[in-house]
């Protein structure tokens, strides 16, 4: 058993690997997002009071809970290269960050494309898209920070270290935020809460999930591949695999 | 070796060598008024801007008052944080503390300690001025002035964090800004809210229970995290 | 359905479709740019390694 967790933080071990598991990852998501996409834009029927409008909620949702995900994926894998000094957990951390940062932006973007439609402004500063955008400054924070470091060991602690804070901080972010948000009006529009689900809108969107999901395990893995590469100093098993 | 880095070294209890640091940085810095006075212009010529931009009127600025006074004393925060340990770690002290045995932890505290009431006490001091300026009534100065001690204090510790991260970096001190701004997001939202409710004749308790709260929990999380910071900075 | 009224997205054409594009902006995006970083290090580490070798 020992020897497979070894192995597990052995980085060409885990480079050999993650290449092979990456197809798969890659097409099942792509199946997933493409059925999904059916099940949401063709079989689901409008809702009842946001109309076709609410399809948005197959693109928003997923991004949302993506951008939330992956930041305390970062954040715990970060913790694990700080504790345990394992170079591979700081390489996940460092490869999921811009792909999170990427899905905040996508929740924002959407969050305000549906927003315009059904409160009549782009941008309304409600709980849920604000603390988005405060997310999308932690993820920011933490690739500048790494940016700005040239020695690869420090840029991996102090980046972790500020990786944990921030994601301490997440739960009093929201929870002021939310505070914030009731104390003065809230949109008159009621609130973009879900739509009644009915099964044939709450598939897709599971579906998108889960995909989305595994869409992210595929990527982690290729950038992964990268950092591993970046961070191995010994030339032996590099020419021999990264050629072949 | 300096006088205090000695004495520092020497076998001593925490709590005096922490003494001895808080007491040195504020030596140091009656002797360097610019760092002292830099900030708090800061933060006199920000809340001066907003009645240039807005209007000359008391009633509309007492609406944005908490706003403005909040946001600049964050900015200042954030400005005057950058000195917290860039000259130790440029003449190689902050090494000297990590070697004396001392713990890190407590050694940060008093420095932060010390840095508070050089960059965000003189804040304090200011702001019933300042919230006059801006057409507080004269009733709401105590819970303001409250309101923004808990508040610097909060910031000069976050600050700390940042300092710690960004040792040395080219660009450090702005970088420094982008990383504790979303951190101090809360501490604006109950900070402003609080003394809005004090200026519009209300009880504050409730925000400054929250801002309070989130002292604690910077006055017992900080320190630690600075100091590891430090360590990552510098070894 | 026909394909107009699919597209027209009943009046939110202009919402949904630019959401949808954005979502594949991201998905497509990612990887592009992941693939990227990877073939930039493989090449790095290779030429790093190449000078190793060299000198031993």
């Amino acid at each position: 058993m020992w020897t497979w967790f070894h192995k597990l933080a052995s980085p060409p071990h885990v480079y050999r690997i993650a290449g092979r598991l990456t197809p798969w990852f890659g097409w099942t998501a792509f199946l997933l997002i493409a059925a999904a996409l059916y099940g949401g834009l063709v079989l689901a029927p409008p809702d009842y009071q946001q109309g076709d409008a609410y399809r948005i909620i197959y693109v928003h949702a997923p991004s949302a809970w993506m951008s939330l995900f992956i930041y305390v994926t970062m954040a715990v894998a970060a913790a694990v290269g700080l504790i345990w000094r394992i170079k591979l957990a700081h390489a996940v951390a460092a490869s999921a960050a811009p792909v999170g940062a990427s899905f905040t932006f996508a929740a924002l973007a959407t969050g305000a494309l549906w927003g315009q439609p059904m409160w009549g402004t782009w941008w309304v500063w409600d709980a849920r898209l604000t603390s988005e955008l405060i997310l999308l400054f932690l993820y920011l924070g933490f690739m500048a920070l790494r940016a700005s470091i040239d020695d690869v060991q420090r840029a991996d602690r102090a980046s972790a270290l500020l990786a944990i804070v921030g994601v301490v901080n997440v739960p009093i972010i929201h929870y002021s935020v939310v505070w914030w948000n009731t104390l003065h009006q809230a949109p008159t529009v009621t609130k973009m809460g879900a739509p009644s689900i009915s099964l044939t809108m709450l598939i897709p969107l599971l579906m998108m999930i889960v995909g989305f999901n595994i869409y992210f395990l595929a990527v982690l893995l290729i950038r992964v591949r990268g950092e591993i590469l970046r961070r191995e100093r010994s030339a032996g098993w590099i020419r021999e695999q990264v050629r072949a | 070796m300096s006088a205090v880095a000695q004495a520092v070294m020497r076998p001593t209890t925490a709590l005096h060598a922490g003494w001895l640091l808080f007491e040195r940085d504020l030596r140091l810095a009656m002797r360097r008024w610019e760092h002292v006075a830099d900030p708090l212009v800061f933060f006199l010529m920000v809340t001066t801007l907003f009645p240039l931009a807005l209007s000359p009127e008391l009633s509309r600025l007492r609406d944005v008052a908490p706003g403005v006074l909040w946001v600049a004393a964050l900015l200042s925060s954030l400005l005057a944080a950058d000195t917290l340990l860039k000259s130790d770690a440029q003449d190689g002290t902050l090494e000297q503390y990590l070697l004396s045995g001392q713990p890190l932890t407590l050694l940060l505290l008093a420095k932060t300690a010390a840095h508070w009431i050089l960059t965000g006490f003189p804040l304090v001091l200011v702001s019933p001025l300042v919230a006059v300026a801006l057409g507080a009534p004269a009733e709401s100065l105590d819970t303001i002035m409250l309101g923004l001690t808990i508040g610097t204090l909060t910031l000069s510790l976050l600050g700390a964090i940042g300092a710690a991260l960004t040792i040395g970096l080219r660009r450090g001190s702005l970088l420094l800004s982008l990383l504790v701004m979303p951190l101090a997001m809360p501490l604006l939202i109950f900070g402003a809210r609080s003394s809005e409710l004090a200026i519009g004749g209300h009880s504050a308790a409730g925000p400054l229970y929250l801002l309070a709260s989130l002292l604690v929990l910077a006055v017992t999380l900080a320190p630690l995290t600075a100091a590891a910071a430090v360590r990552i900075s510098i070894d | 359905m026909n394909p107009q009224d699919f597209f027209a997205m009943g009046g939110y054409a202009a919402f949904v479709w630019p959401s949808y594009a954005v979502a594949l902006l991201v998905l497509i995006g990612n990887v592009v740019l992941a693939r990227n970083a990877h073939r930039r290090a493989r090449e790095d580490a290779l030429r790093r390694t190449a000078r190793q070798e060299e000198t031993s």
